[in-house]
Formats: structure tokens, C-alpha cells, sequence
């Protein structure tokens, strides 16, 4: 009987607990869900400001060009146009039309083909690097400017990695402090 | 032995005591005529934490005189106090810093610190990646062509705004002290320059004027706090004071906003929402030189 009943517990005690992860999982792909970029900390919306996004100037948008060409999915090294772009960011195993959208110039999409505007590019790229964009949107990584309690400054991704070779980049640095001497 | 000894009593006027009372009046109205009104002030201005309002307001209208005519534009002097609710606490990611500097020389415009001498408030000490945290090997005054250098971190150093500061128990006349929200701030004018602070400090964040202190014109921030950035004498101790005059504001330091690689993070350590919550709650955190409970309220951390 005593061995029956601890059986009992434990079934009930499983499926009790069964039931809690699946809430707090559901629980958690709502909030999920409902969470707005712009607000990583809870606060107002207006709160969080991002500058446009880091375009070379009048690439602009890209169906002027593009519009008239022929859509051609090859995968080739490029010649005529965007030649200066080398593609360092898992060039073996991607191209241009993974991230660009091929139909629609002016946007990028995901791996699932949602077409995301250059403005949300965060999005593609959270893809990959799902906890850089937790640790951004919490505002860890990255730069933020403005003021710590109210207005705060993100900046995009592509504003600091070049989306084609994101490896942050090496500087001169500021000149080293003065060693001790004398003093006038 | 009696009190009464050292009770002054007129009826106990004697020779000694005629001649102190004397000498002292008469020097007084020597002082009081020979030198001017300001001089005068300055010389009696009680220590900051002792002056009524009224009496920070004409001090603090006196020093935006004395700097406005000395630099040639318009100064001012600030006595903010501290927002309430509020706890500074500063994290810093050692696993972003390229150890590019930009931090150090955004600090020296905003907070009017002597160009020559030199004085930092941020020393960026680079250490071997081989060795990890060792100050036994760390070099402030390395100098390549490019940041990050191979096989090297970046360690930037200056105020660690201690909960439990040496500095402020050293100091003999009470002229350094932890403000509410949590800044540990120097009244220049009642620092006497006996350095005890500095010999407490572990972390090497206080800075001497050893020189009279160059700070041209050109280059003066205007905007300053009593507490923080005003400029300083010849003869005084400063440090970093997380730029009092822009947080108390509510704006971010000035080498939080230069990092380029936001590297530099601050923030509320009251409020739940704040990014430095959410760092000392989710990642690897290093407090430096822990051991010997001086309780920074600034954190190192691995962001990756």
C-alpha cells in the first residue's frame, strides 16, 4: 500500500510538473511574441531611439538601379558592380541572396523569406547571433548614449560590424600617457 | 584638574590674554583691509558639507566669477544634488575593450583636467591574454600602430567608487566623502594635499596636482559641477566622479558615450530595469582586487 501510493505521488508530482513547463514554456513564447524591440527594458517606447541605418551614400534605394536588371541567381563573384564588397561572414557557405531579397530589392529577408526593411536588419541578424541580440536589445552590447534613466541612443548592428566582413576592425590608438618626470 | 581652566572668563584677563586678544584683532583688520573681498571669502569658505544654501549659492556665484573671468567665457558652477533613489554602479566588458584610449582623453574634455602636467583619471592597462588579471605584468604605456595588439585584453582602470573607501578614511580633514548616490567626491577647497588618500587608494585612481595645473581656454568645459569637473588648484587631489555634473542630470558619462565598441556600461543600481542590474545578475562579473573589501560599485565583466 505505502509503495502504492508513493507511486501515486510521484505520477501526480510528474504530471504536476509536466503541466508547469508547458505553462511557463506557452508563458514564455507569448511574452515572446508580444515584446517590441524598441522596449528591451520595459521602458516607453519613445524611450529607445535608432538611427537610420549606415547606407552608402545614394546606393539608396536599390531598385533604381536594380529594377532594370535581370534577376540572375547564380551564385558568381561579382565584377561590374558591388566589386569592393568581399564577402568575409561564412562565405562558404552563403552569398548576397541569403540576406538581400531578390524580388524585392529595397529589403533583406530571414531564412524563413519574411521581408525585413534595412531599418530592422537587427532581426536577420539575430538569427545567428541569438544571445548578441538578447544582450543588445537588454542594452549589454552596444553603444548607448543619451541618458541612463530616460532617452537612450541604440545603434543598429551594421553601425558598428560591416554586415560583409562584421569582425570589428582594428585602430591607431590615442597616444600613450606621459611617463612621471619632472614637473614645471 | 578643573574645566575652568580653559573657560575664558573676562574677569581673568591677565597679561597673556590681553596680548592673544590683541594680536589677533589687530591681524584681522590687517587681512580684512590688505586683501580684497573675494580672497577674503574664499579664504573663510567653510567645507562643502558644512555651508548653509544660501551660503553654497553665494560661493557657488563667486567661483562662476572667478572662472569666467579667467578662461574669458561664461562658466557655471553647479551644486546639483544627488536624484533620489539613485545608486551609481558602472560595468565595464573586458572581453569588448580594444584598449583604443578614446575613453581616457573624452574623460580629460570633459572633466577639465591639466594638460601638462598630465593628468588621466582612466589608466588602460594591458595585460597578457597568457596571464589573464595580472598587475605584475600590466602595461599603461604601450604604444602600436593598431588595437587590439595579439595575444593582449585591455584593462581600463580609474575609480572603483568603493562602498567601503580607503580613501575617505584616510583623508585626516574630512575633504573627500561618499555622496548619497554612491560618488566619492573631493571639495577642492578644503583638500589640504597631504596625499594620505592616494597612499589608501589600491587602485592608483587619484590624481595629484603636483604642478600648476594648464588648462587653456579653448579647451575649458563650462558646464561644471562644485563636486566634479570645475577646475582645480595647484596642490589638490582629484578623481574620477562618474562625471557628477552629467549624471546627476541624468545623462551618461562622457566615456560611456565615446566607447566605441560599448564596452562601457552605467546605470541605477536601484532600479530592476536598469542594464547594470541585468549584468551583475546574468554574467561573469570580476570585482578588482576583491579581497580587500573596498566593495567597488565598479564591475568588470565578460559580455561574451
Amino acid at each position: 500500500m505505502i509503495k502504492f501510493g508513493s507511486k501515486l505521488s510521484l505520477i501526480i508530482q510528474g504530471s504536476a510538473f509536466l503541466l508547469f513547463c508547458l505553462l511557463l514554456v506557452s508563458g514564455y513564447q507569448a511574452v515572446a511574441s508580444n515584446e517590441k524591440l524598441q522596449q528591451p527594458t520595459g521602458k516607453e517606447q519613445s524611450d529607445i531611439q535608432i538611427p537610420p541605418p549606415p547606407l552608402s551614400e545614394g546606393i539608396f534605394p536599390c531598385t533604381e538601379c536594380h529594377a532594370d536588371i535581370e534577376i540572375n541567381n547564380e551564385r558568381r563573384e561579382l565584377e561590374d558592380f558591388h566589386d569592393d564588397i568581399v564577402l568575409k561572414h561564412d562565405e562558404e557557405n552563403r552569398w548576397c541572396m541569403d540576406c538581400h531579397d531578390t524580388n524585392n530589392r529595397d529589403m533583406l529577408h530571414t531564412a524563413s523569406g519574411e521581408l525585413i526593411s534595412f531599418t530592422e536588419s537587427y532581426k536577420l541578424c539575430g538569427q545567428c547571433h541569438g544571445p548578441k541580440l538578447r544582450d543588445w536589445e537588454k542594452g549589454i552590447h552596444g553603444r548607448r548614449t543619451g541618458e541612463w534613466n530616460r532617452r537612450k541612443e541604440y545603434l543598429l548592428c551594421a553601425h558598428c560590424h560591416d554586415p560583409h566582413s562584421p569582425r570589428y576592425k582594428k585602430m591607431k590608438p590615442e597616444p600613450a600617457p606621459k611617463k612621471p618626470g619632472k614637473i614645471k | 584638574m578643573s574645566l575652568r581652566k580653559f573657560v575664558y572668563s573676562p574677569a581673568k584677563l591677565n597679561r597673556r590674554t590681553f596680548l592673544k586678544a590683541a594680536a589677533l584683532t589687530s591681524s584681522a583688520a590687517a587681512f580684512s583691509a590688505c586683501v580684497s573681498k573675494e580672497t577674503r571669502e574664499a579664504f573663510l569658505q567653510k567645507d562643502f558639507r558644512s555651508l548653509s544654501k544660501d551660503e553654497i549659492a553665494e560661493v557657488l556665484k563667486r567661483l562662476e566669477a572667478q572662472y569666467t573671468q579667467k578662461y574669458g567665457k561664461s562658466f557655471s558652477v553647479s551644486a546639483k544634488d544627488p536624484i533620489p533613489d539613485t545608486f551609481f554602479g558602472y560595468a565595464l566588458d573586458i572581453s569588448r575593450c580594444i584598449g583604443c584610449r578614446k575613453c581616457v582623453y573624452a574623460c580629460v574634455e570633459e572633466n577639465n583636467q591639466s594638460r601638462d602636467p598630465q593628468i588621466h583619471y582612466i589608466q588602460v592597462l594591458e595585460m597578457e591574454k597568457e596571464k589573464g588579471v595580472d598587475f605584475m605584468h600590466a602595461d599603461m604605456y604601450y604604444d602600436h600602430e593598431e588595437v587590439p595588439h595579439e595575444g593582449h585584453f585591455y584593462l581600463p582602470v580609474a575609480c572603483q567608487q568603493c562602498k567601503n573607501p580607503p580613501c575617505v578614511k584616510g583623508c585626516p580633514v574630512g575633504a573627500t566623502w561618499t555622496e548619497p548616490d554612491g560618488i566619492v567626491v573631493v571639495d577642492y577647497d578644503w583638500c589640504i594635499g597631504c596625499r594620505t588618500c592616494m597612499a589608501a587608494c589600491p587602485y592608483d585612481a587619484r590624481q595629484f596636482n603636483w604642478g600648476k595645473p594648464y588648462l587653456p581656454a579653448e579647451n575649458a568645459n563650462p558646464d561644471t559641477h562644485f563636486l566634479g569637473n570645475r577646475p582645480r588648484d595647484k596642490g589638490v587631489v582629484e578623481k574620477c566622479t562618474f562625471c557628477i555634473q552629467r549624471v546627476r542630470e541624468g545623462r551618461y558619462p562622457a566615456c560611456v558615450e565615446i566607447c566605441p565598441v560599448g564596452a562601457r556600461k552605467f546605470g541605477n543600481l536601484l532600479d530592476k530595469d536598469s542594464e547594470i542590474r541585468y549584468i551583475l545578475e546574468n554574467k561573469r562579473v570580476l570585482i578588482l582586487k576583491e579581497e580587500l573589501n573596498t566593495q567597488p560599485k565598479f564591475y568588470y565583466f565578460y559580455g561574451t
